[in-house]
């Protein structure tokens, strides 16, 4: 790919604060994570989890509790957030891995419904109320995220909105870094045909939980983020509607691109957003999308754009 | 909390009356993966829509008609809803199911999850999602039935005992009849069986058809005792999967059996310990997963 | 070449479908009012679309201008969940400038937007939820509670049902912020009167199905079954309590938290004898009356106190800008803590410190059918208890604001 793109996406991603509401490019950027996490699992290595949501919405409940009941700051909360969803991540696909298509997807299922389940019940989550008023605390210490700069007359929280942007940044180069590397390789050769790959002398078990672990991992990244921008981890990060979406996000982008889980987690996002003004029609939209992609469009919108100029995106 | 033997049998009472819904359901979600190999996550969807048809042909019928006093009753939806949506469906397997059959199975999983979606959005936008009563229930349905143990409404009796005769009739029909027997052998080889003169599309759209009809007559048979709201499928269907996925994907013994068993354990749990309620059904679906992986009835693929 | 452009193309793509989400226009020029609430689910008969109408016709009623600017309404569904508020919020409170927000059905949103008027300074007014850790631990120095909440329902309630021969009960909760501080308060008066409590069970919020909760409150024997829900869960309650024959049986279904809205789908036959306090009743005087049918003449059904409370606060927060001079939200809340709230709604009211708009409440009981002379003639008013007998009084309670002078 080439570099005038990256470095014009990075120049975007700076200025955007500037020009965009703040806590919505937030919002696009952590959900664009998620859908990035996702397609290292369903796009390159062609596993379909239908249970992302718990590993999302599980750092998030953890970081929000630790960053508000237990003094830590925003960074180590992150770390935290993600380390237990990596465990997640592990716990998880070691139990989905030993089976295939259909019954792996439903295993991923039903290990969500249990966290999800959990956060009704357990104690520090809050329940139906959600975990409320997460402080955006002092990032190592020093730099207080919940700042907010008065440019032009409006209030921009510009410290957590880099914050964020590093974030990401540094989420999406570790996962381009994976597909492009051996490990990638091997990866894709998983999905195109795995009886070969396995014939060929790799121990694919490993490499299925590995690339499993790494896409929780950083789900759980781009949810303990979330918790810190909008300060509240709810149910519904952890609810099989939004492990739905991801699949939708990543479907309409175009799975097994790199830039296709971007794009099609700003248009899910946006399109809720607009949309949000009348109400219930948000999911049906939702669905008539998932259902044209389905059916006609299954390479999805960075897909196609590559099909035409005829080079991987 | 005390452990009586009323609490115990009264709740387990409640777990069949929830447990006859899910083997409904699931022989529905077993009947249509087991000819068609798609994994139908709009069958909850189905179900609510089998609801609003008993409902809206109750109450908005007949002013729409011009016949401001018609009321669609109970015994009549009963029919009429299964077959209203069972045609909804045949035109879903017809216009996008079948463009799917030669892809990743995945697809027609996902693309059922998208239907679901735009019927569960489609019906919030006109109905409220806590529910909306249905008045319809036959007074020779009402009242209470002196159990001993404790007072059971009778139309949630009477919900029992018809979801059990359709279910057996069901498999009945499709494990010891002549008919059965070639719908067993479409989906083994559909070619043999088409060489033989026997009409393999069409039985395949019809039964995808039976399966939607018995999503749908569950919905009409729920709607006095849960009433009718537009997530009621979306509440139910997770549940549903894990146990078709119990009980094993084609097996339909397996899903009635399994369906009726889990409703009694959810509704002990409740009684036991009542914050695993939710989850004791998950547990045991991965816990087969690992062990059993085509399920306690079924047979390896 | 070629390429390059098309990956510049593809870079702006991205960029072009987030513009819609671009900054939208800064209007100071105009007083807005955002009515957040539950607009399609269990809650939405109690608040819901008639609460914006009752917003629209206070602003109607008061001009349509306050100091010359113009006053502006928006609203939005929470579908009570307290994310989707509380983003909603913060999103008003940044692009939109909204000055205040009002409704707020359900606690879990209620908090959660409350805090976010406390950092963004915009006044919250909660005129449907109940918890009463609005105007307690989680009080907020803009934010306002108006109509009820979960302390003063069962402190006008509690003690006649228990002279009436009810000293056990058992507790069916929502399980969340609501639901348990009600159960809280009211388990709290029951022992005080001498009753007590035999256990309690908890139930997801918009639940359809609740035998298995009633059966366990039927097997505790207790005298009444306390419902600490309201709205849809309420009335579901009810009527399945009828079904499994508890109230055949000899057990008094008490809701602690009821409706207008409620008793009407109910239906007298059903809800008659049942005893409850209220902010509000529309048949009460002759200005009460004069203001629902206005209120009738527009959606069809009688105000719930929640609808008739949020034109009232409406009207007074208006008021309240005009003699500040200002929307500033410091210098509107202390206009308003120095009015007098007296109007069809509120009886003696005034705005405490802590949040609480103090008022009296009213004991009523549901009328039986041969009682009732009209479709809306539901209840009938038993006792008006004052303002200060019902509400907390401030120096028992735990609002930081109020526990630093």
């Amino acid at each position: 790919m080439n570099r005038y793109l990256w470095i014009v996406l990075v120049l975007v991603g700076l200025a955007a604060p500037f020009v965009f509401y703040p806590v919505f490019v937030m919002q696009l950027l952590c959900f664009a994570l998620f859908a990035c996490a996702f397609n290292l699992l369903l796009g390159y290595t062609g596993l379909l989890s239908f249970g992302h949501a718990a590993f999302f919405g599980g750092a998030a409940y953890v970081t929000g509790f630790l960053v508000k009941h237990a003094g830590f700051t925003p960074g180590l909360g992150v770390l935290a957030g993600t380390a237990v969803a990596a465990l997640m991540g592990y716990l998880f696909g070691s139990l989905a891995i030993r089976r295939q298509g259909i019954y792996f997807a439903m295993i991923t299922l039903a290990l969500a419904q249990v966290v999800y389940f959990v956060a009704l019940k357990a104690p520090f989550t809050g329940g139906e109320d959600g975990l409320q008023d997460v402080p955006r605390g002092m990032l190592f210490g020093v730099i207080d995220l919940g700042h907010t700069y008065h440019v032009a007359g409006r209030p921009l929280e510009l410290n957590l909105y880099y914050f964020v942007f590093a974030v990401f940044c540094l989420g999406f180069w570790l996962i381009y870094r994976a597909i492009h590397s051996p490990f990638g390789q091997v990866l894709k050769a998983i999905r195109e045909n795995e009886p070969r790959t396995v014939s060929l002398g790799y121990r694919v078990d490993r490499f299925k939980l590995l690339a499993f672990v790494l896409s929780a991992a950083l789900a759980g990244l781009a949810g303990s983020t979330k918790s810190l921008v909008f300060q509240l981890a709810s149910l519904t990060d952890v609810n099989w509607h939004t492990s739905g979406e991801v699949v939708l996000m990543t479907l309409l982008g175009g799975l097994g691109t790199v830039l296709g889980p971007v794009v099609g987690a700003v248009t899910v996002v946006t399109l809720q957003s607009e949309l949000s003004a009348i109400g219930s029609w948000v999911t049906a939209v939702i669905g008539a999308t998932f259902v044209i992609c389905v059916l006609a469009f299954r390479r999805g919108m960075v897909g196609e754009l590559g099909k035409y100029l005829k080079r991987s995106l | 909390m005390h452990l009586s033997p009323q609490m115990v049998l009264a709740q387990l009472m409640l777990g069949l009356n929830n447990g006859v819904f899910y083997a409904l359901l699931s022989l529905g979600l077993a009947v249509i993966f087991g000819l068609l190999n798609i994994i139908n996550f709009a069958h909850g969807a189905l179900y609510m829509l089998g609801a609003f048809v008993a409902l809206l042909g109750y109450t908005t019928l007949g002013p729409l008609l011009g016949m401001p006093d018609f009321h669609l009753n109970y015994w009549a939806a009963l029919i009429v809803a299964p077959l209203v949506v069972g045609l909804f469906g045949i035109l879903i397997e017809k216009t996008m199911l079948k463009r799917l059959y030669k892809v990743d199975h995945l697809y027609g999983l996902l693309l059922t999850f998208g239907l679901a979606l735009i019927l569960e959005g489609v019906f919030s936008n006109y109905f409220n999602v806590s529910g909306t009563s249905y008045n319809g229930k036959p007074a020779i349905l009402s009242g209470v039935v002196n159990l001993g143990f404790m007072f059971f409404p009778t139309y949630r009796l009477w919900s029992i005992g018809l979801s059990l005769v359709v279910c057996f009739g069901t498999w009945y029909v499709i494990e010891r009849t002549k008919l059965g027997a070639y719908l067993r052998a479409g989906t083994e080889n559909p070619s043999l069986v088409q060489a033989f003169g026997v009409n393999v599309p069409l039985m395949v759209t019809l039964t995808y058809g039976y399966g939607v009809a018995l999503a749908a007559f569950a919905g009409v048979v729920a709607a006095p005792i849960y009433s009718v709201s537009p997530i009621m499928g979306a509440e139910t269907i997770i549940t549903v999967f894990a146990v078709v996925v119990i009980g094993g994907m084609g097996s339909i013994m397996g899903s009635i059996v399994t369906g009726l068993s889990l409703g009694m354990v959810e509704g002990l749990t409740k009684v036991i310990y009542p914050p695993a309620a939710n989850t004791v059904i998950f547990f045991m679906m991965i816990l087969v997963l690992l062990v059993k992986p085509e399920g306690l009835f079924g047979k390896d693929q | 070449m070629n390429n390059r452009i098309m990956q510049v193309v593809t870079g702006f793509a991205i960029l072009a479908m987030a513009v819609s989400a671009g900054a939208a226009g800064i209007s100071n020029d105009a007083v807005k009012i955002g009515v957040l609430t539950d607009m399609s689910g269990v809650y939405s008969a109690i608040g819901g679309e008639g609460s914006v109408t009752a917003a629209k016709m206070a602003v109607a009623d008061f001009g349509g201008k306050v100091l010359g600017k113009k006053i502006e309404i928006i609203s939005a569904d929470h579908q009570n969940k307290a994310d989707i508020a509380s983003t909603k919020a913060r999103e008003w409170a940044d692009t939109d400038h909204v000055d205040m927000i009002i409704g707020l059905l359900n606690s879990g949103c209620a908090l959660a937007v409350q805090k976010i008027g406390t950092d963004k300074k915009m006044v919250t007014i909660a005129t449907g939820a109940g918890s009463t850790a609005l105007t307690n631990k989680d009080c907020g120095p803009y934010g306002i509670h108006y109509v009820y909440d979960t302390y003063s329902l069962p402190k006008v309630a509690a003690s006649a049902i228990i002279d009436h021969g009810g000293k056990s009960w058992f507790f069916l909760t929502a399980d969340y912020a609501f639901g348990h501080s009600l159960e809280e308060n009211t388990a709290a008066f029951v022992k005080k009167h001498g009753g007590e409590v035999l256990g309690q069970v908890r139930h997801p919020l918009a639940t359809s199905d609740f035998s298995s909760y009633l059966l366990q409150a039927q097997a505790s024997g207790a005298k009444v079954i306390g419902l600490a829900n309201a709205g849809g869960d309420f009335i579901n309650s009810v009527k399945q309590a009828r079904e499994f024959g508890i109230v055949q049986g000899g057990q008094t279904i008490a809701g602690m938290l009821v409706f207008l809205s409620d008793v009407k789908s109910l239906g007298l036959d059903v809800a008659q004898g049942m005893e409850f306090a209220t902010a509000f009743y529309w048949d009460r005087n002759d200005a009460s009356r004069e203001w629902s049918q206005r209120y009738f003449a527009k959606t069809g059904a009688m105000p719930t106190m929640n609808q008739a409370g949020v034109y009232s606060a409406t009207m007074n927060y208006l008021k309240a800008i005009k003699a500040a001079g200002t929307d500033n939200a410091d210098a509107v809340i202390k206009s308003l803590q120095g009015m007098k709230i007296d109007d069809f709604f509120s009886v003696n009211g005034h705005l405490r410190p802590d949040g609480t708009m103090v008022h009296d409440m009213f004991l009523v009981e549901v009328k039986k059918p041969s009682e009732s002379k009209g479709p809306w003639d539901l209840l009938k008013i038993i006792k008006q208890v004052p303002g200060d007998e019902a509400f907390m009084p401030m120096s028992e309670g735990t609002c930081p604001l109020v526990m630093k002078k």
